[in-house]
């Protein structure tokens, strides 16, 4: 597609010698909100690092485009209480203008923190100053690690309309990881479910629809048998139907 | 006397001016180990110049250079933990250095001197060596200082927002290097790491942004080294040990003070 962002093609990547992430293609389009949804060691924050070139793949293309500005939110930040460092400068680490940290506590919803020290910060203010540093750049492309991590339910809801009222406000493309698609369902253009591979994409409508998704996340009552393999309780690939097809250069069996 | 203390004072004083600021690094990335490690290898290059025969000061700089530059090389392996690591090295450095000097019978070398610094034998010589090592130090610290800044809050963002966080990683290696090189002569190879983050401990306290617990942290450094010189002045005890006391006794004082930020 022409106004991808940051396009994969059959991309792989293992850690000593365990493959992590198995013959990945997919896109992030500009003004796109995506979500990668997945269980736990499933490769989503491998995925994340990837897009964000903070790792390279062993296999497969990565290709982005030149009109491409990240903002990075990472689950968590610890900051050694030996360092003193209040939010507000560390919000000047992206970008020294005092208006600018001040807009983007205002927009985050935490103005009242800009003099506390990082350390300090609660669960959910640290998430909202996280996010409040990413935006700070002006991306083209936010990419969201797990963003309502430590926040409670009301606060999750809430933070959730923030993002996605935030691709209107920044134009830009999201990408995001996320434990519960129910939450984030009515915000998100594209689903991505992962479990070492790509297990099924598309739109949240189709996704909870999905064999795939539905033998990840349990709702066995609708399970109707079209998904080519079934996973062990290690996100190990067992293939049932014996017709699973491997990209190539994948290494599970 | 004035001559006497003079150019240990200004010694103290230069090598105090850059321990304050790279002190801060050593206490927020928890370096305090790597610094014992390069420091133990300083013995190592002394062993090596004599050996060799080369001027002391660039035997101990390149040991130290090359220690530095192996570790991180090391360091990105990941073959053990880091700590277990910088245990092996220091003290095999230290257990090297002390074997090889032992060994060269025909050279006297001062032992003492070398581990607890001697710092009232400074003449001009090393005041220029210790001028420029400090000053090259200083000037890196500030051209680097907000990627240092940077890659110490979270090395990930820091390399999603163009910082080559390797490179400045290195760079930093590379100053404690250097650091460590000038320091010996001061406090000797067993109180370099002491000189570098108990100051900087002591700033901690009364400090709210980075750049003002570098700049107090230099100047508890310099306090500590004028009252630790003062100390073996008046009641004739070694200065390097009376230094590190010195600096002790800052960090107790500001144990009392109410934690700022």
């Amino acid at each position: 597609m022409n106004n991808a962002l940051v396009s994969m093609k059959s991309v792989c990547k293992s850690f000593a010698n365990k493959p992590i992430l198995q013959n990945i293609s997919m896109a992030v389009n500009s003004g796109e909100i995506t979500t990668i949804i997945g269980p736990n060691g499933a490769g989503k924050s491998t995925l994340i690092r990837l897009i964000l070139g903070l790792i390279s793949p062993d296999q497969g293309v990565i290709e982005k485009s030149n009109h491409l500005t990240t903002g990075y939110m990472p689950q968590k930040v610890k900051i050694d209480p030996t360092f003193p460092i209040s939010t507000l400068r560390f919000l000047q680490i992206a970008n020294m203008s005092n208006e600018d940290c001040h807009n983007a506590l205002e927009l985050v919803g935490i103005p009242e923190v800009k003099n506390t020290p990082f350390h300090r910060l609660s669960g959910g203010e640290m998430q909202r100053a996280l996010l409040a540093r990413a935006i700070l750049r002006q991306p083209s492309l936010l990419v969201l690690d797990e963003p309502v991590q430590s926040v409670d339910f009301n606060g999750q809801n809430e933070l959730y309309g923030l993002i996605s009222s935030l691709r209107s406000s920044l134009n830009c493309a999201i990408i995001m990881v996320s434990h519960d698609l129910h939450l984030v369902m009515s915000s998100t253009d594209h689903v991505i479910c992962l479990n070492h591979h790509i297990c099924c994409q598309g739109k949240p409508e189709q996704v909870t629809q999905d064999p795939a998704y539905l033998d990840i996340f349990g709702e066995t009552a609708l399970y109707n048998h079209q998904h080519n393999h079934k996973h062990n309780l290690q996100g190990k690939v067992l293939d049932v139907d014996g017709n699973h097809q491997h990209g190539e250069g994948c290494l599970h069996d | 006397m004035i001559d006497f203390l003079l150019y240990p004072l200004l010694a103290g004083l230069g090598v105090a001016a850059v321990a304050g600021p790279l002190g801060c690094f050593v206490v927020w990335r928890r370096m305090a180990y790597f610094g014992d490690t390069l420091a133990h290898s300083a013995l190592l290059g002394v062993a090596l110049g004599v050996l060799l025969n080369i001027d002391l000061g660039v035997a101990v700089t390149v040991i130290c250079l090359v220690m530095a530059l192996s570790l991180v090389a090391i360091e990105q392996r990941g073959v053990l933990a880091l700590d277990t690591l910088l245990g092996i090295l220091s003290h095999s450095a230290l257990g090297a250095g002390l074997v090889v000097i032992s060994l060269l019978s025909d050279v006297r070398v001062d032992l003492m001197s070398l581990l607890f610094g001697d710092l009232l034998s400074v003449l001009a010589a090393d005041l220029w060596v210790i001028y420029s090592g400090a000053g090259v130090a200083l000037v890196l610290l500030a051209t680097l200082w907000k990627s240092l800044i940077s890659i110490t809050v979270e090395p990930e963002l820091a390399d999603v927002e163009g910082v080559n966080v390797a490179r400045v990683r290195t760079a930093l290696m590379i100053i404690t290097a250097l650091v460590i090189a000038i320091a010996m002569k001061i406090v000797g190879v067993l109180l370099i790491t002491a000189l570098l983050i108990i100051p900087a401990a002591a700033a901690r306290r009364i400090s709210a942004t980075p750049e003002s617990m570098a700049v107090i942290a230099s100047f508890a450094a310099m306090l500590s080294v004028v009252s630790g010189l003062a100390t073996s002045w008046f009641i004739d005890t070694p200065a390097g040990p009376s230094i590190v006391i010195s600096a002790t006794l800052l960090f107790c004082l500001s144990l009392g003070l109410k934690q700022k930020g």
